[in-house]
């Protein structure tokens, strides 16, 4: 293998697992340090740098981060990365002085963005302080967008919501106009902006059209309509007996919303085997403790309507071959029920997109975006979020609405798409003296902590009472002592090396060694210990002066203890805290051409 | 908030021996001598050496006497049993204890002050008797403990970190034992334990005593330009025209050794010991040209390393004497010490 390439920001980003894995980037064990040193304002600002939504994320997120959290290949349970994130939010102070300053001075340019979802507020938080004049039109009366409509009060507070879409709408720079949906795209590009961010996300729930669908329509229900109607307060009861048809996460917020209006036998229908469900394992839990019965290997066959009122549902009972492929009936079961929610996905509409103003679509009836620049066809019409690519989660909408800005700031200033801000860094020596570093190097024990929620006796009382109650002190305290600091890198300078082998011999995982250079396969079959995990990289060194053979460093199971830096006699080894500077809208560094990425056809 | 310890790893992805542990379990405190310092490496291979032999910690015992080197049986196989002895002493109390319970396997750590200036008495009659055990001699050249002088083994034009270079006569170990009629005599260097760990298995194996010199660099005070025992002095001046392969008695049978080698020597046990290479006309087995060999190559200021001479039809410590099969401690009381009517007897025979 050649030499590894640690100027390249990337190969100590892919380091960091968590901040790899999040679409957003966000710099977790750089805010974990910050909340062990109870610096949560700070913490909370470093998180709003790259998602935007800390409190919101930090209650809600998918959680990318946390199965790639290398913690999870040391003692086997993550990080609480989402949980340390919602401590930020909660105990943070005033902060709003500090956000970036919106110029009364505009810079001329007018910019409207469709929808007051996520993606959308991503872009106005990014374009405002530049001097963009942002419209954003919004169909409802409060904005936040599927977060506001589809995320149940009991697991997403109001307050929170309006605080963190607050910071983006009432600093200036940005007007919303609420009640407003877009009807025409035509007449939207009559209004002269100088660009367009289509940001509605996917606001179609998928039908299921099974025979007595419409037989009785009142108590059959498409999940992100019935849960946004709960939202708005439109719909405050449902039947004692409910079934949810499909397992992801809307359907887990179906049930347990159905829970609070009044379900009392609420069972969750299920297709697949447990293991393919597509809702996070939290939420299957958090549905369950609630009392809801999870039914698996159902596959829905006809509703049943006895004079005009649905009485119940019937199911083909499946058995399924090795790796829920292939599957047989092996019979059929009535279960009755008073209500039906389908939860079977989202899809994509846009009826008010007129199919002549150079806007291309493509399979599916989806528009064609750019993978990269996140421009359609048409110039100066960008999509993100959900209404791109189809249904994702939150923190990929923050991610889109950063690109987006990026690409409108270009666009409006004439700049090409594809000439884009590069990602850089900082790496900082983390020595302060002997036996002294800028970060707690000692690997703690503990487990993971759990989160504590409200008594089943009170849960119910409101529709709004906020389950999850957040971790105390002694659990921030605990959890946070459990991030590995996977940012501070093991640095090494091959021209200081004596090969002494003290940093071989000391490391608690045996991840180093010397050996005569050759190619990875080879090399992963000579290392101190077994090399398992091809996922993660390998770190070469150029040769040794001594005897000119490398140090070979597996990432894998690192715990960045810097045993090897302190036994090291020559500084060779050094722990270097690493700080990625991700590119935002207006970034000042050095431009990069990007090759674009055509759209999914 | 710093720290040196080293933590376990739950799941970290450790290979395990027979005995079903992992290297791990193998090692002892953290060590606190000098970042770098090549005792730490020697105590690296001497752990990997009873890992790879699966030697249970608990029939082992591991002494020293004083010096940086005597710290380091602190720092492997926590599980063992210790004793630390008086400056020099560590081969008399082998002696002892050897003599005492032949269950044990018995490593004694020792430096060059420790073995070649106070206790140079002491090995020489341990290495007389023959007793079976493995003795290291983590040699540094340098009184490390007390600031770094010169000791007993420096060569000649060797310079101090300060000062004068040395103009008296080193002692060699490995001339010693040759003089002395050791059974085992080995030198290697803390930085290459592909060589080391194969010949701390065979000194195991070894029915006797079994001398290894490891050239073990003092980062503080002897790893500078103008010293012989640097890093780099060994790098560039080292000859490992001797290679040696270790097999063990359970791989023997697959492993066919004809020709393999250019000799191959059954040790004690069972195992096997392979020359995989020597250099023309040098013969492991005949003193003389063993010596003659190294003392070539000293006059050339080279360093030979490698298992330099063996010889394993010599009889140990317990066969020359005649000690009882099971041991000493296995003897009753009544019998060790009869009581003086029959001390009485016997000094009635000498009258």
């Amino acid at each position: 293998m050649e030499p590894t390439d640690v100027e390249d920001p990337n190969y100590y980003h892919r380091v960091v697992d968590c901040q790899w894995a999040c679409p957003a980037h966000t710099d977790v064990p750089g805010y974990i340090r910050l909340i062990a040193q109870g610096r949560f304002d700070d913490a909370y600002l470093l998180n709003r740098a790259s998602n935007v939504f800390p409190g919101i994320l930090g209650r809600t997120c998918d959680r990318p981060c946390e199965p790639a959290c290398r913690r999870g290949r040391v003692d086997g349970t993550p990080v609480a990365i989402c949980r340390l994130k919602r401590v930020t939010a909660d105990l943070k102070g005033d902060i709003t002085d500090r956000l970036a300053p919106i110029p009364h001075e505009k810079n001329g340019k007018r910019i409207a963005l469709i929808g007051a979802g996520p993606s959308s507020l991503t872009v106005a938080n990014d374009l405002a302080p530049l001097g963009y004049e942002i419209t954003v039109f919004e169909k409802y009366d409060q904005p936040g967008g599927l977060m506001r409509s589809n995320i149940p009060n009991f697991r997403l507070p109001a307050e929170v919501l309006d605080e963190e879409t607050g910071m983006i709408i009432d600093r200036g720079g940005v007007s919303v106009r609420y009640n407003t949906p877009i009807t025409s795209l035509r007449a939207l590009l009559d209004e002269q902006f100088d660009a367009i961010y289509v940001g509605v996300g996917a606001p179609r729930g998928k039908e299921l059209d099974l025979p007595g669908r419409h037989d009785d329509d009142e108590h059959v229900h498409i999940g992100i309509d019935w849960l946004e109607s709960v939202a708005f307060g439109h719909i405050e009861t449902i039947g004692r007996r409910v079934l949810i048809i499909g397992v992801g996460n809307t359907a887990m917020d179906c049930c347990r919303t159905s829970r609070r209006v009044g379900g009392e036998e609420i069972k969750v229908m299920a297709r697949r085997p447990r293991e393919y469900f597509k809702a996070s394992p939290w939420e299957l839990e958090d549905a369950e403790e609630e009392g809801v019965e999870i039914v698996v290997n159902h596959a829905p066959k006809r509703f049943v309507v006895e004079d005009g009122r649905l009485v119940a549902m019937e199911f083909d009972v499946l058995e399924w071959d090795d790796g829920a492929r292939h599957s047989t009936t092996v019979g059929t079961v009535r279960v009755p029920c008073d209500d039906v929610i389908l939860a079977i996905g989202q899809e994509n509409a846009f009826p008010w997109i007129e199919r002549d103003l150079g806007v291309d679509f493509g399979e599916w009836d989806m528009p064609v975006v750019d993978e990269t620049t996140f421009q359609c066809s048409r110039p100066g019409v960008f999509f993100g979020g959900d209404a791109a690519w189809g249904p994702k989660n939150i923190i990929w909408a923050v991610a889109h609405g950063h690109q987006a800005a990026i690409s409108i700031d270009n666009y409006c200033s004439g700049i090409e798409l594809t000439q884009r801000p590069s990602d850089t860094m900082n790496l900082v020596s983390a020595k302060m003296g002997m036996h002294e570093w800028r970060y707690h190097n000692d690997y703690n024990p503990s487990k993971r902590q759990q989160m504590t929620h409200v008594d089943l006796t009170e849960r119910f009382s409101s529709l709004n009472l906020e389950v999850e109650l957040g971790f105390n002190a002694a659990q921030t305290a605990r959890e946070a002592q459990r991030c590995l600091n996977c940012d501070v890198q093991t640095g090494f300078t091959a021209s200081a090396c004596i090969e002494c082998d003290a940093c071989v011999d000391i490391c608690p995982v045996q991840c180093l060694t010397i050996t005569h250079g050759g190619d990875e396969t080879d090399l992963r079959s000579r290392l101190s210990a077994p090399s398992p995990n091809l996922d993660q990289s390998l770190y070469v060194s150029s040769p040794l002066p001594q005897t000119g053979r490398v140090m070979v460093k597996d990432e894998n199971v690192c715990v960045h203890c810097g045993l090897c830096a302190e036994r090291c006699p020559t500084a060779a080894w050094d722990m270097e805290e690493f700080t990625l500077i991700a590119a935002y809208a207006g970034s000042s560094v050095l431009r990069i051409a990007v090759p674009a990425t055509p759209g999914r056809k | 908030m710093p720290s040196i310890v080293k933590p376990l790893i739950p799941l970290a992805p450790l290979a395990k021996n027979e005995l079903g542990l992992t290297i791990r379990d193998y090692e002892g405190a953290m060590s606190t001598l000098c970042a770098g310092c090549g005792h730490d490496s020697i105590t690296a291979a001497i752990t990997h050496t009873f890992w790879e032999l699966s030697t249970p910690p608990h029939t082992i015992a591991k002494l020293s006497g004083i010096g940086c080197s005597s710290k380091t049986p602190t720092y492997f196989v926590r599980g063992a049993h210790g004793f630390n002895s008086a400056h020099g002493r560590m081969a008399t109390i082998a002696t002892g204890a050897a003599a005492a319970n032949r269950e044990l396997t018995y490593i004694g750590i020792s430096g060059d002050g420790d073995s070649l200036s106070i206790g140079i008495g002491h090995l020489a009659h341990a290495i007389r008797r023959n007793v079976k055990m493995v003795y290291v001699i983590e040699n540094n050249g340098v009184y490390g403990l007390t600031k770094g002088q010169l000791s007993a083994s420096a060569d000649i034009g060797t310079r101090p970190k300060k000062g004068e270079a040395n103009v008296v006569a080193p002692i060699d170990p490995i001339m010693l034992g040759l003089a002395m009629g050791a059974t085992f005599l080995a030198r290697s260097f803390s930085g290459d334990k592909e060589q080391l760990i194969p010949i701390l298995k065979a000194a195991v194996a070894h029915n006797g005593l079994a001398l290894i010199d490891v050239i073990s660099p003092c980062v503080t005070f002897n790893d500078h330009e103008g010293s012989t025992k640097s890093y780099r002095f060994m790098r560039e001046h080292e000859v490992k025209e001797v290679v040696t392969d270790y097999v063990p008695v359970r791989e023997e049978i697959e492993v066919s050794l004809a020709g393999r080698g250019t000799r191959s020597v059954t040790m004690h046990d069972g195992s096997v010991l392979t020359f995989r290479t020597v250099p023309e006309g040098y013969d492991p087995t005949n003193r003389l040209k063993v010596e003659e060999y190294i003392r070539e190559h000293q006059r050339h200021g080279e360093i030979v390393t490698g298992l330099l001479y063996l010889d394993e039809s010599a009889h140990s410590m317990h066969e020359i004497n005649h000690t009882p099969r099971d041991g000493l401690n296995k003897v009753p009381f009544s019998v060790l010490c009869p009581g003086s009517a029959a001390l009485e007897d016997l000094m009635t025979d000498f009258r």
